[in-house]
């Protein structure tokens, strides 16, 4: 059996910068030589609060692009939202304090060896790591289309320099008050016939995840999805983080969204069963 | 040169290092082996292992509180043939010491595990987990009644023979955990693991409903380490040369220390390692160099310390 997590490792690593981009926080980390280890879709685990903090589980943030050219060396960004204690403790560290990472954990997105048309869908802040995800299906010449939807303008994340990595950008929220009144599925199986999109890409919340799902199964086009589900630990040694995924033979067992995922194929994930028992 | 000597025996088996893996903490070892090679820990404690494949409860199955955790997986595993066919072959791999945790439903369940592992070579010692709080039937938390833990532990003990160290592991939520510590004893346990979650519940405020898709679930973490070491430190006052191993929100070497000084033999790291891959690793070298600043030549001369009366200290 392979290695889990093998180029997984501890550190401790200086926050770049730390700037407010609308309701988010873009925080730059430099992770040296690690920033090559890591692929769209990988996330990282870090410890949050500071010594002697009540919180004591890690908090999981999917890496939303990486640079292994910068003047700073390899760096990882992360798009943060500060919800909660841990994300907000995040959010107000200034550049040069040094944070305990454990990175990169988890699956990566499966790029095509083909220069195959793909469609990227993403879900309020989940849209981060599909920008990272865009430039990489750029250097293999697949034409990149991108969906993105929230429910309101302010929880969209569309960068500009984003948005120069993708071929049309498709904004929807629910309240209308950015793009197309709507939801990020409600035109989407048209969408994907008319793109002639071979595989869709997708991040965001669960509910829209199994969405995407019912549409690319009945178009027959492969769904790579990044999973949400809380995690204690983010290595696979706690297993909270589970789904209910249909293995090959047919039978639904509980996966670890830390190791067998996050990225997963839609078409394996036992939606209706999700936060039920098996 | 200070030397210590920092190994630890329960029963017949032999430890270099007093520091373990919780059982259901660390999965079956092979994910923390990224972090830190497994045999320079004392040993690992496998998750809780049944006789068939178990999906667990459903999710959610985390919620984070004060210091602390609150789980409610429900004993998810391989089941019995699977574990000891992948994973025990490499932790052996691995030349990690290996204390395997059972858990049943039925008292039969429970011999029938240990008869599976009877013949398996590469374990130090068996664990038998009748403490999990995480199943449907609170009647089946043996731990909480003193006639069902002396029978799992008399089935268990009758099934090993005398070969391998049976570890029992307990629970806090009972009234009188000296009495139910006594009789798994006195069924067979050459030792005990102490102790297991406390049972909580967090309700959500938002939705209105338990927070966990079990709605109940099992509290660890620094929350509950007075009362872990409460539990230690009675049992051992009961039972003096029973070892115990510790465990109950250990994050640093000085938590370990004071786990000792109540009269364990060794200590288990589990939500620690949740927060630090690497926690059992520093816990284990803050843990030494704390023995050796106070001038123990021997782990086993600082069990228990905490029991002695200020004259026997100055002797």
């Amino acid at each position: 059996m392979s290695p889990i997590n093998k180029n997984a490792k501890q550190v401790l690593a200086p926050i770049v910068s730390n700037k407010r981009v609308g309701m988010y926080h873009q925080i730059i980390v430099n992770i040296g030589d690690l920033a090559q280890k890591c692929k769209p879709g990988n996330f990282v685990a870090i410890k949050v609060g500071g010594e002697n903090s009540a919180l004591v589980l890690r908090r999981a943030f999917a890496i939303s692009r990486t640079s292994t050219s910068s003047i700073n060396g390899g760096t990882m960004e992360l798009i943060v939202a500060p919800h909660g204690q841990g994300s907000s403790w995040l959010c107000n560290r200034a550049e040069g304090d040094l944070i305990d990472i454990v990175v990169p954990l988890g699956t990566a997105f499966g790029v095509p060896t083909e220069p195959v048309p793909v469609l990227l869908v993403g879900g309020g802040y989940g849209s981060a790591p599909l920008f990272g995800l865009a430039e990489v299906l750029n250097t293999r010449g697949c034409r990149v289309d991108m969906i993105l939807g929230a429910s309101t303008a302010s929880n969209v994340y569309a960068p500009m320099e984003g948005k120069r990595a993708v071929n049309t950008m498709r904004i929807y929220t629910e309240d209308g008050s950015a793009g197309q009144s709507g939801r990020v599925t409600d035109h989407l199986y048209e969408q994907i016939k008319d793109l002639n999109a071979a595989v869709v890409y997708s991040c965001g919340p669960m509910a829209m995840l199994s969405a995407i799902t019912a549409i690319t199964t009945a178009l027959d086009v492969v769904h790579q999805c990044s999973v949400e589900e809380s995690m204690a630990c983010g290595i696979g040694v706690c297993m909270t983080c589970v789904l209910p995924v249909t293995g090959g033979d047919g039978v639904v067992s509980m996966l670890r969204s830390c190791i067998d995922g996050p990225v997963m194929d839609g078409s394996t994930v036992s939606w209706n069963q999700v936060g039920k028992s098996l | 040169m200070t030397t210590l000597d920092f190994s630890t025996t329960i029963g017949n088996a032999w430890f270099p290092a007093p520091t373990f893996t919780a059982s259901g903490c660390a999965s079956s070892g092979r994910e923390l082996a990224q972090f830190f090679p497994l045999r320079e820990m004392g040993g690992v404690v496998t998750k809780s292992v049944m006789s068939r494949v178990r999906p667990g409860r459903p999710t959610p199955r985390m919620a984070e509180t004060p210091s602390g955790m609150l789980n409610s997986i429900g004993l998810q595993g391989p089941g019995i043939d699977a574990f000891l066919a992948q994973d025990i072959p490499y932790l052996v791999d691995q030349k990690a010491r290996v204390i395997v945790s059972i858990a049943g439903e039925t008292v039969e369940e429970y011999s029938t595990l240990a008869r599976k592992l009877r013949s398996v070579s590469g374990i130090s010692a068996v664990e038998v987990n009748i403490s999990c709080p995480n199943v449907e039937n609170r009647g089946l938390v043996f731990a909480c009644d003193p006639d069902a833990s002396r029978r799992v532990i008399d089935g268990v003990r009758r099934t090993l023979g005398g070969e391998l160290p049976i570890i029992a592991k307990l629970s806090p939520d009972v009234t009188d955990l000296v009495s139910i510590a006594h009789g798994v004893v006195d069924a067979g346990a050459d030792g005990l693991a102490l102790i297991n979650t406390v049972l909580g519940m967090v309700i959500n405020v938002n939705t209105m409903r338990p927070q966990l898709g079990g709605k109940t679930g099992g509290l660890s973490g620094p929350a509950i380490r007075p009362i872990a070491v409460r539990a230690v430190y009675q049992v051992h006052a009961a039972m003096p040369k029973v070892p115990i191993l510790g465990m109950g929100g250990i994050a640093t070497g000085k938590d370990a220390l004071e786990m000792i000084l109540a009269g364990a033999s060794g200590v288990s790291i589990g939500t620690a390692t949740f927060g630090n891959p690497t926690a059992i690793m520093s816990i284990q070298s803050e843990l030494k160099q704390l023995l050796i600043d106070r001038g123990f030549k021997s782990l086993k001369d600082a069990v228990g310390y905490a029991h002695r009366s200020e004259i026997d200290s100055h002797e």
